[in-house]
């Protein structure tokens, strides 16, 4: 069984009038499947509006399915007894680095989660100093989060999932608000989690780029599952994307481009490195 | 820069009185500030007078930092003083056009204008040596028991630290869109005050709905990280009274039976 299970997973979001009568029904997540194995890197990948932050919301219980069931570990989200030890499986990262820390000091922020679970001070202090090591911000402990870049604050909210000590991370539109400088930064941390330590790591994103190196991409478009299967697969369908309005990454539409203008290279190329390559082979055969 | 401000007058410093618990802090300032009104008599005066001095050399803060916060009550000062020996009935000392001074007058108004500017001196000692999250975490530990009282103290000093964390966000988002709103034509200088404050409203309506969404984003946060109020939780740092807070408190109970003593025994 996998980590984290949607079974025809579907949620509503209601337009109350000013009456109390529900004005409108908005259907956000349409029917979604989804099964994720412990250790996995999975990338969430579509528009505004295409349910992926509304599917990222059901995997922790904060918002609760209309239809279908989601299993995070085995418990289901919809049994409020098991509430606090699936948070504690599953955390998650928000958009806004400024709206998710709570500590006045970095360290404290941290320490937010394991305090909730009431771990004892000890290992509070031990948790804390390995988790900010992890992301990289050990050195900044003892300062204020509001002189921090967006990036650092990311990582410090990172930290402070990772404190927890849970098996699977969901990061929703992390990197949406940073620079690019930050976006690496926070993208790396996921990454070094998911392989030091085996966190299962979901990410929601729109920037392609952030996705070439899952080992699952996921497109949803208007509340459903699009397609999925690894990042070569899913960017070879290059005209299916664009049809729903997505971008690829530049490095695979310049492939396509090229491609379709007909030099003989590979479908699916996804880094500068590989298009170099079969760029070099293409031109050693017309020689 | 707006983000660099700092919140409460909290003064950095290395000292016995920094190291201290803030609950002994608390504590003390409460125990000096009863004392003053308990003892009403110059020659405990200048016991205390001699015990805050000690203090204050202790603590390491600038005296002029101390003397900040007078400034703010000086009107209250002087009114108090002036009503206080105009209007206190007694033995008549001299007269003015219809106004009498009295003996008992001047004498109440001399303990009045000692009281009151011991009182902002004692807890600025207190705010210049302690961090605003020092304070609100003794207040919660501190007043622990009013918890049988139904009174919710976890959550009212959870408030307070996240108020503290948000304001120099909210002041920097106030900036922001104060420019945004100067760049449009927005005049926030001129006219009178009136004017003044009604060139507040398209920059508060803003702020407010700005707020209320980063509170409903921080709620979510923070039940994301399993919090579920003040039941169960642990601490980091817990507070830990030290040999150095056992001192202060007796080197307190040795203040007052000096305050109680000085009365006695002069009777002055």
């Amino acid at each position: 069984m996998g980590i984290i299970e949607a079974k025809k997973l579907s949620h509503d979001y209601q337009k109350i009038g000013e009456d109390g009568s529900v004005e409108a029904i908005y259907r956000a997540v349409d029917g979604v499947d989804l099964d994720v194995a412990p250790g996995q890197f999975i990338a969430i990948l579509g528009h505004n509006g295409s349910g992926k932050s509304t599917l990222a919301k059901h995997l922790n219980a904060i918002l609760l399915p209309s239809e279908g069931t989601v299993f995070v570990d085995g418990m289901d989200t919809g049994d409020a007894d098991k509430l606090e030890a699936i948070r504690q499986t599953a955390g998650m990262v928000f958009q806004n680095p400024d709206n998710q820390i709570i500590g006045t000091v970095v360290d404290e922020d941290v320490a937010f989660g394991p305090e909730n679970m009431g771990v004892p001070t000890e290992e509070i202090l031990a948790r804390v100093e390995n988790s900010l090591k992890t992301v990289g911000m050990w050195e900044y402990r003892s300062h204020s989060p509001n002189r921090l870049s967006g990036g650092q604050k990311q990582r410090v909210a990172i930290a402070g999932v990772v404190a927890m000590e849970p098996k699977c991370i969901v990061l929703d539109e992390p990197t949406a608000m940073l620079d690019p400088v930050g976006r690496k930064e926070v993208i790396r941390a996921a990454q070094k989690l998911n392989r030091e330590k085996g966190i299962t790591i979901i990410l929601i994103t729109h920037y392609m780029e952030e996705v070439i190196e899952a080992d699952r991409v996921i497109v949803m478009d208007q509340g459903k599952i699009l397609m999925q299967g690894t990042p070569r697969e899913v960017f070879s369908r290059v005209d299916e994307l664009k049809e729903h309005r997505l971008d690829v990454p530049q490095v695979t539409m310049l492939a396509y481009e090229l491609r379709k203008s007909g030099l003989d290279i590979p479908e699916g190329i996804l880094t500068i490195r590989e298009l170099a390559d079969a760029l070099g082979k293409a031109g050693q055969e017309c020689r | 820069m707006i983000r660099d401000i700092t919140i409460g007058q909290y003064y950095p410093a290395d000292s016995v009185i920094h190291r201290l618990d803030p609950r002994t802090k608390l504590v003390g300032t409460l125990v000096f500030i009863f004392s003053l009104f308990l003892f009403r008599s110059f020659a405990a005066y200048a016991v205390a007078t001699i015990c805050l001095a000690g203090v204050i050399r202790a603590s390491k803060v600038p005296f002029k930092f101390m003397v900040k916060g007078l400034k703010s009550i000086l009107i209250l000062l002087m009114i108090t003083v002036v009503f206080n020996m105009f209007l206190t009935p007694g033995e008549p000392l001299f007269k003015i056009w219809k106004l009498t001074i009295t003996q008992e007058g001047v004498l109440q108004a001399a303990f009045m204008a000692i009281r009151l500017t011991y009182l902002i001196i004692g807890s600025s000692v207190m705010t210049l040596t302690t961090t605003p999250n020092q304070l609100t975490d003794g207040m919660e530990k501190g007043l622990r028991p009013l918890n049988k009282l139904h009174v919710p103290v976890h959550e009212v000093a959870m408030m307070m630290s996240i108020a503290l964390r948000f304001i120099p966000i909210l002041l920097e988002e106030t900036d922001k869109i104060m420019k945004a709103q100067m760049a449009r034509g927005a005049d926030f200088e001129n006219g009178g005050l009136l004017q003044k404050a009604k060139s507040m409203v398209p920059l508060l309506v803003p702020l407010f709905i700005s707020a209320f969404r980063r509170a409903s984003d921080l709620a979510m946060a923070m039940e994301a990280r399993g919090y579920h109020g003040g039941g169960g939780r642990t601490k980091m740092k817990p507070l830990k009274y030290q040999k150095r807070d056992h001192m202060a408190y007796l080197a307190m109970m040795l203040y007052l039976l000096a305050m109680y003593a000085a009365k006695r025994i002069t009777g002055f």
